[in-house]
């Protein structure tokens, strides 16, 4: 059922796909019923996952490899789930007012239905390369859907930075499941987990795992994508850029940090790299005017909070972690609808520009405030609840935890200022920044049916900021599933505690922070570093280009003389070394066996010779025709027919042509300065010579079993059915290799068939130019 | 007719090449126990196609066959990787090919083997690149048989 619903999935976001234009915004319809289906099925096992009896389901691929497709639904898969396919049907439903009847809207359809399809088979794979497969079919559905507007540059290199640096970490991380998968000794995740490998191998592993859940999640320094992906329509930020994608990174690191958080460098590097992206990414948020970018960094901030908590391999902290990724999921989701129903509305979101919302706005504003309070960890909110849960888990900890925790609270004091920040700016925009000219009022309020999909999310942040218990169960379920040790109890009050103690300080910070914020963002403009990490993908991108053309032009100088010279000389030497290393020389063979050989060589040698003294093309050409005709020969008296009558036909096909490409050259060869100097010529073909000959009499002196051939000869007749062995050999022995060789012949077809096109283009362009479409001219 | 082509070539084209042609089906019926085989009764037939190109140019070329380049191409692909497939699903390894005997009136005995087919497809696969390549390549390399100041 698991694999049918993947299948779903792909199936529907294809048929989406392939009619986009006839079906339109009824696309969102056909392919929402996919994640409709997945969490319908997702909620009816719920209760049954949740008691700890996952659903797995294994398909045999290559037996012989162990290669199967394993999908798990645990109780963790159960908490993504939700956020994919619950988030993904009201994303689906939201989209349908948003897009209206934009040109793109069935292309956008098929792609989430698609990216929905590949997320939940993150989610649920249960075997590391699956698991590759579905976090790169992730990747490329997000680049085409922030690029969905490919008519605008800047949607495509957004689009371009988010894949380069996500397919980045994901080869890494490819690299460390190989490592892991090889040292285990079982790509299966549930094996792996259950029995852990350990070593410096497995320590590299992890390294480069990490780095790939790193690029995924967002995290510094890799974390300028995903404020440029906000290119893209709100619905796909909303789904890929908060709810769903940007967790893959942070789901891998929650299933890995029970078994092998104690290894190597996995604890500090998770730690560290995720507080400074939770402080770095809320400061930056702090400083952003465009309210999507300002949602997008604190979505970096809040998947560093994440990281920490689900990387810190404590049982309570993953508990907490579990709570704050479905808080987030509702919150952030919620924001980026509100958000986007403006910007829908204003054509601006830009917080120096954005009009005053008149009365009609009402419940945006509302979803909009119970959002941004929701992360801000007001309570009684989801984001609340959670935010208790983390400071409780580290509280109890170790000093480290301690100082771990003090990094959160400074994380958490800049949510609560930014949070502030979007709130304030949807409903007295002036605070946050004056408007250079009057900012107009907008009246009426948008569409009801663009808000309801929202205004559902913020009503689940209230709802389980309100009553904990009713998402205690999942996040509990959730949490033993990672950790045995674990499990959570979600509660509003606590009691007085350090943690609730905690939250009023952050609140109370966050909230002077928020008020002071004109001498914040001037301390900002001094101390702020001026390179941003978009200027280092920058960088790195030129750098590798750069690199990449010193290389050509190092390697193809375009100069037909070197690239033979290179060739030659590396044909030569290499293995001659490596011939003259051994003992090599058998002694002179037998040198005229049969009294014909003695005129056929000097025919060889005599028109060898020739061809390199003529001075006329045709000459040179006809004097190697020579040389190939008297091969020929040489195989008819060694009793090789077959051989000779292959030798004869190539030989006279090769003349054809060699004369029909010289008739567009001069007559003589031309006496110019060459690049590859006499001296050198000579001393390459002396040495091709010497060599080819000395090849050929170690190799036929170095035999040490007994030819194949001679098998083969014998095995002709009763296996083959032919008496010609070499045809035998040719359609039956080793028919594959024909098969592999005449496929090549037909590229080879299709190959000279395009680029005779691609030649004769300009040639006839010109001419006819007007007359007929150039996509007409290639494809006639 | 074009200027510069020669009446004896012409005639003596015309007829080594229809030798040629039974010449190369003969080699690939007779293959797998003779000299022969697919690969050098193609070739031997883009020697054929190649003297009509000398004698003249594209046009005599694409005068042999009605059939496109890149049919011959897909026949032959279909007839090779679909032989493979034969004898996959008859329960043999890719490509150990089967035979067939009858004894048939007239023919008298007659042998079949699936490595014909097979054959047969690469016999058709080389054919069809030669066809591919002087249609492709032909135009632009003007054979003798155009005319040095034809159309230039």
């Amino acid at each position: 059922m698991l694999l049918l619903l993947l299948a779903l999935h792909a199936g529907a976001g294809i048929g989406v796909l392939a009619t986009a234009r006839r079906v339109g915004r009824w696309g969102l319809v056909v392919g929402g019923l996919a994640p409709a289906a997945s969490m319908a099925w997702v909620a009816s096992r719920g209760g049954q996952v949740l008691d700890g009896d996952a659903v797995t389901q294994r398909v045999d691929w290559v037996p012989q490899l162990g290669l199967a497709l394993d999908v798990r639904l645990d109780a963790f898969a159960v908490l993504m789930a939700v956020l994919v396919s619950g988030v993904g049907v009201l994303v689906f439903a939201y989209a349908w007012h948003y897009f209206g009847s934009a040109d793109h809207v069935g292309r956008a359809a098929g792609l989430l239905t698609l990216f929905s399809g590949a997320m939940l088979g993150v989610v649920l794979a249960d075997n590391l390369l699956l698991l590759y497969v579905c976090w790169e079919l992730t990747s490329v559905t997000s680049y085409l859907l922030i690029g969905i507007d490919d008519a605008e540059p800047d949607a495509r290199s957004a689009a371009l930075h988010a894949l380069l640096v996500t397919a980045f970490g994901g080869l890494a991380m490819l690299g460390g499941f190989v490592l892991l998968g090889q040292e285990a000794g079982t790509y299966r995740i549930s094996e792996l987990l259950a029995d852990p490998p350990s070593g410096s191998t497995v320590a590299v592993a992890l390294v480069l795992v990490l780095l790939g859940a790193f690029t995924k999640s967002a995290q510094y320094p890799f974390h300028s994508w995903l404020p440029g992906a906000m290119v893209a329509p709100a619905p796909i930020s909303a789904y890929l850029h908060s709810a769903a994608m940007v967790k893959a990174g942070v789901y891998l690191i929650a299933r890995l940090a029970p078994a092998f958080a104690d290894v190597g460098p996995w604890r500090p590097l998770v730690v560290t790299v995720g507080l400074t992206t939770m402080i770095a990414g809320g400061l930056r948020a702090l400083r952003a005017f465009d309210l999507k970018q300002l949602l997008a960094l604190g979505t970096v901030s809040q998947l560093g909070f994440l990281t920490v908590l689900l990387g810190i391999g404590r049982p309570e902290a993953t508990a907490a972690g579990c709570a704050l990724l479905l808080a987030h999921g509702l919150f952030k989701a919620a924001l980026f609808m509100a958000v986007g129903i403006v910007d829908h509305a204003a054509h601006t979101r830009d917080v120096r520009d954005v009009p005053i919302l008149g009365a009609g706005w009402g419940p945006v504003r509302a979803v909009a405030l119970l959002s941004a309070a929701s992360m801000a960890a007001v309570p009684p909110l989801a984001g609340f609840v959670a935010k208790e849960e983390a400071y409780g888990a580290l509280v109890q900890g170790s000093s480290g935890d301690r100082l771990v925790l003090a990094g959160i609270v400074a994380g958490s004091v800049l949510t609560v200022a930014y949070s502030l920040r979007v709130a304030a700016a949807l409903v007295r925009p002036d605070l946050v920044a004056p408007s250079p000219g009057e900012r107009p009022l907008l009246r009426r309020g948008p569409a009801t049916g663009i808000v309801v999909p929202a205004a559902v999310l913020a009503a689940g942040s209230v709802l389980l900021g309100v009553v904990p218990t009713r998402w205690s169960g999942l996040v509990d379920g959730a949490a033993r599933a990672l950790d045995p040790g674990g499990g959570a109890h979600l509660e509003l009050w606590h009691g007085i505690t350090t943690p609730l103690v905690l939250s009023v300080v952050t609140l109370a910070v966050g909230g002077l922070l928020f008020r002071g914020r004109r001498r914040v963002a001037e301390l900002q403009h001094r101390l702020a570093p001026k390179v941003t990490g978009t200027d280092g993908y920058d960088v790195a991108v030129r750098a590798m280009l750069g690199f990449a053309a010193r290389v050509t032009s190092i390697a193809q100088p375009g100069s037909l003389p070197i690239y033979a010279a290179v060739v030659l000389t590396t044909a030569a030497v290499v293995p001659g070394l490596g011939l003259v290393s051994g003992p090599w020389w058998p002694g002179w063979p037998e040198l005229v066996g049969r009294p014909a050989h003695l005129p056929i060589a000097v025919l060889l040698v005599t028109g060898a010779l020739a061809a390199t003294l003529a001075t006329r093309r045709f000459a040179a050409a006809l004097l190697l025709g020579v040389v190939g005709y008297g091969m020929a020969l040489l195989f008819v008296v060694q009793g090789a027919p077959d051989l000779a009558l292959t030798q004869l036909v190539v030989e006279t096909l090769s003349v054809v042509v060699f004369l029909l490409v010289l008739r567009q050259l001069p007559d003589r060869f031309e006496r110019r300065a060459p690049a590859v100097g006499q001296p050198y010529r000579v001393a390459v073909s002396a040495a091709v010579g010497v060599f080819v000959v000395v090849m050929a009499i170690a190799a036929a002196g170095a035999r040490t079993a007994d030819p194949v051939s001679r098998e083969m000869s014998e095995q002709a007749l009763p296996e083959g059915d032919g008496r010609n062995v070499v045809n035998v050999i040719l359609v039956d022995i080793r028919g594959l290799d024909t098969l592999g060789e005449v496929s090549v012949l037909v590229a080879a077809g299709i190959g000279i068939a395009a680029l005779a096109r691609a030649g004769q283009r300009p040639r006839r362009l010109p001419a006819r130019r007007g007359d007929r479409p150039a996509v007409e001219e290639a494809s006639r | 007719m074009r200027s510069g082509r020669s009446l004896i070539l012409d005639t003596t084209v015309r007829l080594v090449v229809d030798a040629a042609l039974v010449l190369s089906v003969y080699l690939l019926f007779a293959g797998h126990n003779r000299p022969g085989g697919g690969f050098v009764g193609g070739l031997v037939v883009a020697a054929a196609v190649s003297l009509r190109y000398l004698a003249g140019g594209l046009a005599e070329v694409r005068s042999m066959t009605a059939v496109p380049p890149w049919t011959f191409l897909s026949v032959g692909l279909v007839l090779a990787s679909g032989t493979a497939l034969v004898t996959l699903a008859a329960g043999r390894g890719p490509l150990d090919h089967g035979a067939a005997e009858w004894d048939l009136p007239l023919l008298g005995h007659l042998k079949v083997t699936t490595a014909m087919a097979f054959d047969s497809g690469v016999y058709l696969i080389v054919v069809g690149l030669l066809f591919m390549a002087f249609e492709g390549l032909g135009e632009t390399l003007r054979s003798p048989g155009d005319g040095e100041d034809g159309d230039r």
